[in-house]
């Protein structure tokens, strides 16, 4: 398992990442906790790395009016443990802790895990549950890209070719929020997670924010089972309803892991079970 | 391509390929044969050193990314001969076992101390859980952090 010879280019500021990227073949190397293994295993074979981790202009957390914006090398670690992704983003800072080990939370990146885009991750999918902007420089100039258009398909996004990734706006969710994820090993890719945030008001749900990881080609929003939620009274019987809405918004595939039913069905199971800890 | 870093302390400098991880060149180029390559894929952590003050996996770098790093193998560990807390309590518990995977669960350990000096058994647990030990004999690794953990370092 060792990686295929590719060039190397260390990018000394994002316009000079750009133009790098703008070769055919080029790919972007970040925290590569994903990429290395898969350069490792010569499941990628890309011509050229662009390497910006001595970009250190996107390495930060700000509060930005109602929103939190990331950097996109912000480290995993870093986002886990700031105190403003904590209070403001709290789905965000719970995620993480599914997110591999410290050792790999220390390099990732949260840009890194969304441009490349698995859906059995976790940090794809509260992008999509939060409706989380994705800020994206290419050789066109700068474009902001809302979470739900941004993933087309497994390992796929709308980047084009000379785009980087360079930020992600959260907007301020102190929701009660909680999820549950079924993986193989701890801190594993999930086989299914759902990630869910709820707003009450006057005993009712105000709103309901609900995404699923690794039961479709993308990160699911759970849309159907949001609205069912809106005005209800939150006891037992919703719950379950709500969890079957979750499970009929997925569209899980079979692997050698588990098959679609299987999976649909923890979709439902985790769904009731997360939903019950946001609301108590 | 020329990488230079700091490794135990010492400056150390040798040329590499890109496509060279971490770990390859800490054991191949430098002679940090601490440092074990299991799965090469993230999951083992048998890997694990310490990289500007963090942990992370040597086999999902590569050392082209290291350049002007500072880096802890476990052979940079003890001091003036004297073994590292961790290390004294590994062997009195006997969590050293085969000792494959040993060096990157004491860089592990010595980073979950650091945060967090007296950790429960299931935090213990938790920071362990990322290193696969085939010899499956978790609970003295368990027993020596706890006791390493009331130790003063």
């Amino acid at each position: 398992m060792k990686a295929a010879a590719f060039e190397y280019v260390r990018a000394e500021s994002v316009t000079d990442a750009i133009a790098a990227l703008a070769t055919g073949g080029s790919q972007v190397l970040a925290g590569g906790q994903s990429l290395v293994p898969l350069l490792n295993m010569r499941l990628a074979r890309p011509s050229l790395l662009v390497d910006i981790n001595a970009l250190d202009e996107l390495a930060y957390v700000r509060r930005d009016g109602e929103h939190v914006e990331i950097g996109a090398l912000t480290r995993q670690r870093a986002v886990e443990t700031s105190e403003v992704v904590r209070r403001d983003v709290p789905l965000l800072a719970q995620a993480l802790r599914h997110v591999g080990h410290v050792a790999t939370r220390n390099r990732g990146t949260l840009g890194g895990s969304l441009a490349h885009a698995d859906p059995a991750a976790e940090l794809p999918a509260v992008a999509v549950a939060l409706d989380a902007e994705i800020l994206v420089r290419g050789p066109g100039g700068e474009r902001v890209i809302g979470a739900r258009e941004f993933f087309e398909g497994p390992f796929r996004t709308v980047l084009t070719p000379g785009e980087l990734l360079t930020a992600v706006r959260f907007p301020v969710r102190r929701a009660e929020c909680a999820i549950e994820e079924l993986s193989r090993r701890s801190k594993d890719l999930a086989l299914v997670a759902v990630f869910v945030t709820v707003e009450q008001a006057d005993g009712r749900c105000a709103r309901a924010r609900i995404a699923v990881a690794g039961a479709g080609p993308t990160p699911i929003r759970a849309v159907a089972a949001e609205e069912l939620l809106h005005g209800r009274i939150l006891d037992d019987a919703v719950l379950a309803e709500a969890a079957q809405e979750i499970a009929a918004a997925t569209d899980p595939p079979s692997d050698l892991h588990a098959p679609a039913a299987y999976r649909r069905e923890m979709a439902a199971v985790l769904g009731r079970r997360a939903l019950t800890k946001a609301v108590r | 391509m020329k990488v230079t870093l700091t490794v135990n302390g010492q400056p150390c400098s040798a040329d590499c390929e890109p496509r060279r991880t971490l770990a390859d060149f800490l054991r191949h180029d430098l002679g940090f044969t601490g440092v074990h390559v299991g799965c090469e894929h993230g999951v083992c952590g048998a890997c694990t050193i310490t990289l500007d003050g963090a942990t992370a996996r040597a086999c999902c770098l590569l050392a082209v990314q290291a350049e002007g790093a500072d880096v802890t193998t476990v052979e940079g560990l003890a001091t003036g001969g004297e073994l590292h807390p961790l290390q004294e309590a590994f062997r009195e518990h006997h969590g050293l076992q085969c000792g494959f995977c040993t060096p990157g669960v004491l860089a592990t350990a010595a980073e979950l101390l650091a945060t967090n000096p007296d950790p429960s058994e299931a935090e213990v647990r938790e920071a362990l859980a990322g290193h696969l030990c085939r010899c499956t004999g978790y609970q003295f690794i368990v027993d020596a952090v706890r006791a390493a953990a009331v130790k003063p370092a």
